[in-house]
């Protein structure tokens, strides 16, 4: 999900970054001092997730898991996602510097959306509507980043029309994964850390 | 699948990055910093293929000057290449012809276009000079010297706390994966395309939320009872020796010849 520097043309980089930091400053209001080790300690658990290789054909993919961090964490996403593509970008060489903000903006953004979808629908007592919107929110969150990437990339030129296409029908078999694995984890947590979902509400 | 390739390439080492101390070190943080980030504007915005090749040689000189392995930062830059691959072979396909003279070669009743590989060239070599500049030259901090200086610089203090604790627990919640991991195949789970696969992980996942959550409170109770109060400090007060000055004297008017090239060329 990574674009890499020099993809992007300059006013969708300069948006990408603009949304991002407003993003990020009511990330940062809404999260308290009190909360720093919380949300650093969740980050850094959703970081090491993100590594997990599923196997896909013949080939593996890993999870993004943005619908689970919108879900858990609502606008501190935006913060939180941030230092993950930051510490990516510079110690593991994915990404690039500039196209950062367009990074963090297609990634958290749809975070937050599912925060907002699916805030009601995971506070029900039926295990079965809680999976739902779980799985919801994960295919949700995947779907639409996927689309974010394809309208960044779309917007910097023509030329990059049908791989915004293919980008998006590649991601399809993730989104399902992703639906799963979200789903199984929110119910999870509902049963038995219910206060996790929406810590910073 | 095995075990090994479950981290594709980029697992980390521990807090930080092992590396042998270079000339590269010895360069205030906050200056550094601030140079890639202008490095990084001047070689990507223009769209000039002769900026974007020296600064591509400059990332790979500052790769040598930093004693990185090249091991690693090969295969770390590989894996980057592979994102982007499918992009680079599309884009000489997909961009629109204007005149037939611009066209290169035809494959499956395809037309390539000269604009289309120059274009795909140009991303191929600004997204590799980036990150090579980027692996070199900050990538070499430890993750606390990238962190204060940061906030030095004026980055929000909390987004770099938050940064820091990410950093601290990286490894910690690492460990703490693959001993679930490990429990979960002492239990003979393998991975397959299955849905039984997809909710375990899932299970995992949330199990490993839960469990750092848990941490975090305890974390948060022994930081309370060493008199937290919702601020920290910055110790460190590094002060910009004669030899910065010297490398800002240098590089910026370098950068800005970079950029008169781009505007003239």
């Amino acid at each position: 999900m990574h674009i890499v520097d020099g993809a992007l043309s300059a006013p969708v980089l300069a948006t990408g970054a603009v949304l991002s930091i407003a993003g990020v400053a009511i990330g940062l209001r809404k999260l308290d001092y009190n909360q720093l080790p919380q949300v650093g300690v969740l980050s850094a658990a959703f970081f090491v997730a993100s590594y997990i290789h599923l196997p896909l054909g013949f080939s593996s993919v890993h999870l993004i898991l943005n619908g689970l961090i919108g879900l858990t964490l609502g606008w501190v996403a935006f913060p939180a996602l941030l230092v993950a593509l930051l510490l990516q970008a510079v110690f593991f060489g994915f990404g690039g510097f500039l196209v950062l903000g367009v990074n963090a903006f297609n990634i958290a953004m749809p975070a937050v959306l599912v925060f907002y979808l699916c805030r009601k629908g995971l506070q029900s007592t039926n295990q079965r509507t809680v999976a739902i919107w779980g799985v919801v929110g994960g295919a949700g969150a995947t779907c639409a980043t996927t689309l974010f990437v394809a309208l960044s990339l779309a917007l910097s030129g023509d030329a990059f029309l049908l791989a915004a296409k293919v980008t998006f029908i590649a991601h399809i078999p993730i989104m399902i994964i992703e639906g799963f694995v979200t789903g199984a984890a929110v119910v999870l947590i509902s049963k038995v850390k219910p206060e996790l979902l929406g810590i910073t509400d | 699948m095995p075990q090994n390739l479950e981290h594709s390439g980029s697992s980390w080492k521990g807090q930080q990055l092992k590396h042998q101390t270079s000339l590269i070190d010895r360069f205030d943080a906050r200056v550094r910093i601030v140079l890639i980030a202008l490095f990084a504007c001047v070689v990507v915005l223009p769209n000039s293929l002769l900026v974007a090749g020296i600064g591509l040689l400059i990332g790979l000189l500052l790769v040598v000057l930093a004693r990185l392995n090249m091991k690693r930062i090969f295969r770390r830059v590989l894996a980057m290449d592979m994102f982007m691959i499918f992009l680079i072979i599309m884009l000489p396909f997909t961009t629109p012809i204007k005149v037939p003279a611009d066209i290169l070669f035809e494959l499956f009743g395809l037309q390539a276009s000269r604009q289309g590989l120059l274009h795909a060239v140009l991303i191929a070599v600004k997204a590799n000079a980036v990150v090579l500049a980027l692996l070199a030259v900050v990538g070499t901090m430890s993750a606390t010297q990238f962190g204060h200086s940061l906030a030095r610089i004026g980055v929000s203090e909390k987004l770099v706390h938050l940064l820091l604790f990410t950093v601290r627990y990286l490894d910690v919640i690492g460990q703490e994966y693959k001993r679930m991991r490990r429990a979960m195949q002492a239990r003979a789970f393998v991975l397959r395309v299955d849905k039984h696969t997809w909710r375990s992980i899932g299970y995992l996942i949330g199990m490993l939320l839960i469990r750092a959550m848990e941490r975090s409170e305890r974390i948060m109770n022994a930081m309370k009872c060493r008199g937290y109060h919702g601020q920290f400090y910055l110790l460190d007060h590094g002060s910009l020796a004669a030899r910065d000055y010297y490398l800002v004297a240098l590089s910026v008017p370098f950068l800005g010849m970079l950029i008169g090239m781009a505007l003239i060329l």
